[in-house]
């Protein structure tokens, strides 16, 4: 029998309904994880997030989840982070001034460049559905699978992206004003999207599915 | 200019879906949830809720048709009318909403724009604006659907706006509201090029070409129709058909 139980992490972030919603839509088996000990328990962890990391990042600190998502990361069960959530997986963020992350992906989080690669100005936040480009990697066997040979266009509201430290790590990313923003990425059994596949419409409940089968 | 979006907009008076001419004149449509789900069926990229009659009596009715929606709605959501505090704006994002957009409240306080924007984040801070023509090229900022006056100059407050944290601007240009007539072309590209952040044309759509002149001419990063689809004259996949033969930006489904 598939296990169908989700652990969804609650630090405060007001998209935690719409996502938990979703994998319910799904036919997940959801719990929300007000505790550190409720996520170490996780058979697979979701950590949602929108707005500001800074913010962000101090919630999940003052409630004590850092560390158990970090040690959460390395047991090999499937974490998935969205949004913010994805941010917070890297090293550390430029959003209003420097912000530690949590380290279990290398790299940065930098701001989307105020203007396109032709040097005009292009507005920030990034808000709207934006196309996905795999820049040669193969989606089979990742989140991405039932993306895979389609051109499917998912929801975006960003103003900071991540910047990978290895290629290898990324699956996706979109084109913003002719610059590549950072959209997916998984190693192993950790992935995250920035873009926001509970508010993606069918296409992204696809992914919430599918995440609840690896 | 990028990732042009279709916001079917809904206008609520109690339980009911309801569409006036000018905001006012108001016709029952019928069920809000059946609309919702149509057009999120037919590939909206959003949905706009407005509880239009929610601050001329200082309450909000939308979080129980916010809930129902959520539910089976995955598409982003705003929700307008009636919103006058960080509670306020809390309840409703709680109830599945992703953004909420302020009118009455912001003109009245426009510090209310900051403490949304500090708490939920810019990007769930739509400042809404009903504009009226005083003069040609001069719009004045109204209330309580285009009933009340404040003074205030649009582009104006649409700077103040954007400075205390609001990510977004809905802008409704009442005269055209339910008119189909178009969109006011003139205010909607001098608010575009006034602020940075995206602004949703709302008011006035008629025809396919009300909305290709609306992003071409009035540079508008989102356009709201609410008449058009909901007398189905047009539907969404017509919209971004039209759209997409005009190469402007709409994701392909």
């Amino acid at each position: 029998m598939l296990n169908r139980k989700v652990t969804v992490v609650d630090y405060g972030m007001c998209n935690l309904f719409n996502v938990v919603r979703a994998f319910e839509h799904v036919g997940a088996d959801v719990t929300v994880a007000t505790t550190p000990d409720a996520v170490q328990q996780a058979d697979r962890l979701v950590v949602p997030g929108v707005g500001a990391f800074r913010d962000s990042m101090k919630e999940v600190q003052s409630r004590g989840f850092a560390d158990v998502i970090r040690k959460f990361a390395q047991t090999e069960r499937p974490l998935f982070g969205i949004c913010v959530g994805m941010q917070i997986l890297f090293d550390a963020s430029e959003e209003f001034g420097e912000h530690a992350g949590r380290g279990i992906l290398p790299g940065r989080v930098r701001a989307i460049p105020a203007t396109t690669t032709t040097g005009q100005a292009q507005r920030v936040p990034h808000i709207g559905w934006n196309h996905l480009h795999s820049g040669g990697r193969d989606w089979a066997g990742t989140l991405l699978a039932p993306l895979a040979g389609s051109d499917p266009a998912l929801y975006f509201v960003h103003s900071f992206a991540a910047s990978p430290d290895r290629p290898e790590d990324s699956l996706a990313h979109c084109l913003y004003g002719g610059h590549k923003v950072c959209a997916a990425v998984q190693r192993g059994q950790v992935m995250a999207t920035q873009f926001h596949p509970e508010r993606s419409g069918k296409i992204g409940l696809s992914l919430l599915s599918h995440f609840m089968q690896m | 200019m990028s990732n042009l979006r279709i916001i079917p907009r809904l206008d609520i008076k109690g339980p009911n879906l309801i569409k006036g001419i000018r905001l006012e004149g108001l016709r029952v449509m019928g069920d809000p949830q059946e609309h919702a789900i149509r057009y999120y069926e037919a590939g909206a990229d959003e949905l706009i809720y407005m509880d239009i009659v929610a601050s001329l009596y200082g309450r909000n009715n939308l979080s129980d048709i916010i809930q129902k929606a959520a539910r089976d709605v995955f598409i982003p959501i705003t929700v307008g009318g009636g919103i006058r505090s960080v509670d306020d704006a809390r309840h409703i994002l709680r109830s599945g909403a992703d953004k909420v957009a302020i009118n009455t409240a912001a003109i009245a306080r426009p510090e209310l724009i900051s403490e949304v924007a500090q708490r939920f984040g810019s990007q769930a801070m739509v400042l809404s604006i009903e504009a009226k023509q005083i003069a040609p090229g001069k719009w004045e900022a109204y209330t309580d659907n285009g009933r009340e006056r404040t003074g205030l100059d649009v582009l104006d407050w649409v700077r103040r706006g954007v400075e205390l944290g609001a990510g977004e601007i809905l802008l409704t240009a009442v005269d055209r509201e339910g008119t189909r007539q178009g969109f006011d072309l003139d205010l909607l590209r001098q608010v575009s090029s006034a602020v940075p952040v995206p602004v949703i044309a709302s008011g006035g759509m008629g025809t396919l070409t009300h909305f290709v002149e609306a992003a071409e001419q009035g540079l508008a990063d989102a356009i709201s129709m609410a008449d058009v689809l909901h007398y189905k004259r047009m539907t969404v996949p017509e919209i971004r058909a039209a759209a997409l033969a005009a190469h402007l930006p709409v994701r392909k489904l």
